[in-house]
């Protein structure tokens, strides 16, 4: 689904179901050099059990037009704006590592609009490898490559996005190089990967979220590490909000490595009050 | 960098989608020998269906012990994922029916294996979909073939048996310039000879019955996707594969290209190609071409070794006309597989004998190593003759164009001992040169 945001095409995965105002909804937002596509099977599953499903592309991104955001902040306000657009009153936000940030930033922006907020494979704060910045530009190809090895946990996946017999790094390759050669304008790894650097308004940022707060983790990952997400977690338990932290046996790829688990994770959050 | 996250082609061809099995601890890949999984409620079988959730229902469509060999080739060739099928025609067939309809046009190489190039000339015609067989290493020719309606190019890794070797990288761009992807058939150089997706193709596919199972044991195909051809904007700019970037309304309306951004091919090509098409492989067959496919950078090497002293030897010997095989400067293809099969070209190549019909008769019968009959691949070393054979229903002009004559002799170079596998050949030789004295 298309709507106009900005002045530009803002595409919106919605599970295979139309969207139906009478129904809560659920705004997906991936990571850099990631797209819709990754929430597959937890948007899908969600889209057929009573919500409104929009897994968007960022801009920039894929189907999506306009500028890419430069900022968590820029990609939150574009996240408010195409709520708007939608003529959706009030959501929860589920959002994958760069895409974890844009939700939280959005959350304390949208106040309780917002009223259920997931965090998978997030960290607070999300500092990005000098070398990883650097590649991103000079050799993204590589960097590429880097992530993807960074991201897994396994080279036994159950079966994921494709079903069974998904390659799953290699599937993170494929989509890496689709999103990277999406847009021609702008280098979406770089600028990524520069705005959850520079990113520092997490903590305040939670403690102004006004809603219940999941964190999904990767006890395996190594792009975002588990530790790494406590200061969000601290903050969000010292500003009383309800706060769940998932544990799960997984690297980055929590949606494609373990994909059923990750969808109970979300689905049993978002049914709580 | 190395180790279990990035992992190199011997430690993927051991350890690519499997772990040991959970609830028994079994180490080898279990044989899932079911035709259907229990599912866990109503709504799980549901979300199951509609694909809301990822796993198994019907051993037709998928199953454990082929999402193994599935994820493990993929690894092997750099896809995405893959698809078993039951046999290497059935994973031509699946790509070409998940791709296009009646109306549709290939443009393909005639250096084809002779089950390749039935169904394309003769089979699918019947279909409606037409094909123009174009020299491999003509370019031009490439080109002057497309039509408004082409869907595909089509080629093999290198040709069967005359070797000829595509020019992947030139193919491919030529392809994509003109919106369609490439498929090649990658059985004779299998992945640890040449990786067909990092050149710039999009579909690769084997007959796993040949190295990848590398026993001689078992019949099985498996269809490799790269992630790479847009299938949506492609769609967007022609109107061509609507089948992947329409709603489909045999399937809840799907859009598949919205489902997967890089995963379309492979979405329809189970849930269609599988459903209704049904050239499943058996689950036995996948476990027992996993066990090929575990040793197979250790049995490539070893064919690469023999075939290059075989190779050496017919090329000494008066009575052998041309030797066909790029490891020879003679060769047609030499420079181009210097460049894109480094590890060597393959152990599948033909000779021609400088003698009469019969005496190629005499020699294949002579031979005591060597066995007479239709395979490739095989861990034993194996011969033929094409014309009367694999390629018997070939025309002579279609004959010459895959590089084939009534004295051509194909080999497949097996694990032997090489000077066994010389002793043989050096047998036959004098026998059959005999025979033309007589």
């Amino acid at each position: 689904m298309n709507y106009s945001v900005n002045g530009a095409q803002a595409y919106c995965y919605t599970g295979g179901k139309a969207f139906d105002a009478a129904k809560p909804t659920v705004v997906f937002i991936h990571g850099v050099l990631n797209d819709h596509s990754v929430w597959i099977l937890q948007s899908r599953y969600l889209a057929h059990h009573g919500w409104n499903v929009l897994a968007v592309d960022l801009p920039g991104h894929c189907r999506s037009g306009g500028e890419a955001p430069s900022t968590v902040e820029e990609a939150a306000d574009f996240i408010g704006t195409l709520l708007d657009a939608a003529g959706v009153a009030n959501a929860a936000l589920v959002g994958h590592s760069w895409g974890s940030l844009i939700a939280l930033e959005a959350a304390s922006r949208l106040q309780e609009r917002i009223h259920h907020l997931v965090l998978v494979g997030t960290a607070f704060p999300m500092k990005v490898s000098p070398l990883l910045l650097e590649t991103s530009i000079s050799d993204p190809m590589k960097a590429l490559e880097m992530i993807n090895v960074f991201s897994r946990s396994t080279l036994a996946a159950p079966p994921s996005a494709l079903g069974p017999g998904t390659w799953v790094f290699g599937a993170g390759m494929a989509l890496g190089r689709r999103v990277l050669d999406s847009n021609t304008e702008v280098n979406v790894f770089h600028r990524g990967f520069k705005a959850c650097n520079d990113y520092g308004n997490g903590l305040q940022a939670m403690a102004a979220v006004r809603c219940p707060v999941l964190f999904v983790l990767g006890a395996q990952d190594q792009m975002t590490q588990e530790k790494a997400a406590k200061p969000l977690i601290d903050a969000a338990r010292a500003s009383d909000k309800s706060v769940t932290v998932v544990s799960l046996p997984v690297g980055h790829h929590q949606m494609n490595e373990t994909p059923d688990a990750t969808l109970f994770a979300i689905r049993d959050f978002l049914t709580t009050e | 960098m190395s180790g279990y996250a990035d992992p190199g082609f011997d430690t993927l061809a051991l350890h690519a989608g499997a772990s040991p099995d959970p609830a028994t601890g079994a180490r080898a890949v279990p044989i899932h020998l079911t035709t259907s999984f229990v599912f866990e409620s109503s709504e799980h079988a549901q979300s199951l269906f509609n694909l809301e959730r990822a796993g198994h229902v019907y051993s037709r469509i998928s199953n454990p012990t082929n999402a193994v060999l599935e994820q493990r080739v993929a690894a092997l060739e750099g896809g995405i994922g893959a698809i078993t099928t039951a046999s290497g025609q059935a994973a031509l067939h699946l790509c070409i029916a998940t791709l296009m309809g009646a109306g549709s046009h290939i443009v393909a190489s005639t250096a084809l294996y002779g089950g390749s190039q039935n169904l394309l000339h003769y089979t699918l015609r019947r279909f409606g979909i037409d094909t123009t067989f174009v020299p491999p290493g003509d370019i031009d020719a490439w080109r002057a073939a497309v039509q408004p309606n082409t869907k595909l190019f089509f080629g093999e890794t290198v040709g069967n048996p005359g070797l000829d070797v595509l020019d992947i990288p030139t193919v491919a761009a030529l392809a994509h310039e003109h919106g369609v992807p490439l498929l090649v058939d990658s059985t004779l150089t299998s992945p640890w000879l040449m990786q067909p997706l990092a050149l710039g193709a999009d579909l690769v596919y084997h007959s796993a019955t040949k190295f990848l199972s590398g026993h001689g044991t078992v019949i099985g195909g498996i269809v490799v996707d790269g992630g790479s051809f847009d299938w949506a904007s492609a769609f967007a700019r022609s109107g061509k594969f609507s089948e992947l970037a329409a709603p489909y309304e045999g399937f809840h309306n799907m859009n598949f290209s919205e489902e997967s951004t890089v995963g379309a091919f492979l979405l329809r090509a189970r849930r269609e190609g599988l459903r209704d098409f049904g050239a499943c492989m058996s689950p036995h067959s996948a476990w027992l071409i996993l066990q090929g496919v575990e040793t197979l950078g250790l049995r490539m090497e070893r064919h690469m070794r023999n075939t290059e002293k075989v190779v050496q030897f017919l090329a000494s010997q008066s009575f052998v006309g041309r030797v066909g095989h790029p490891l020879l400067e003679s060769h047609p293809s030499y420079g181009l597989a210097q460049k894109l099969l480094p590890r060597g070209a393959g152990s599948v190549f033909s000779f021609d004998l400088k003698g009469n019909r019969e005496q190629g008769k005499k020699f294949i019968e002579t031979l005591k190593i060597f066995s007479h009959l239709a395979n490739v691949g095989d861990c034993r070393s194996l011969v033929i003759h094409p014309a009367s054979t694999t390629h018997f229903r070939m025309t002579d002009e279609a004959l010459a164009g895959a590089g084939i004559t009534q004295g051509t002799i194909r080999l497949s170079i097996g694990l032997e001992d090489a000077d066994d596998l010389i002793d043989d050949l050096k047998r036959a030789l004098k026998a059959a040169e005999k025979a033309g004295a007589q």
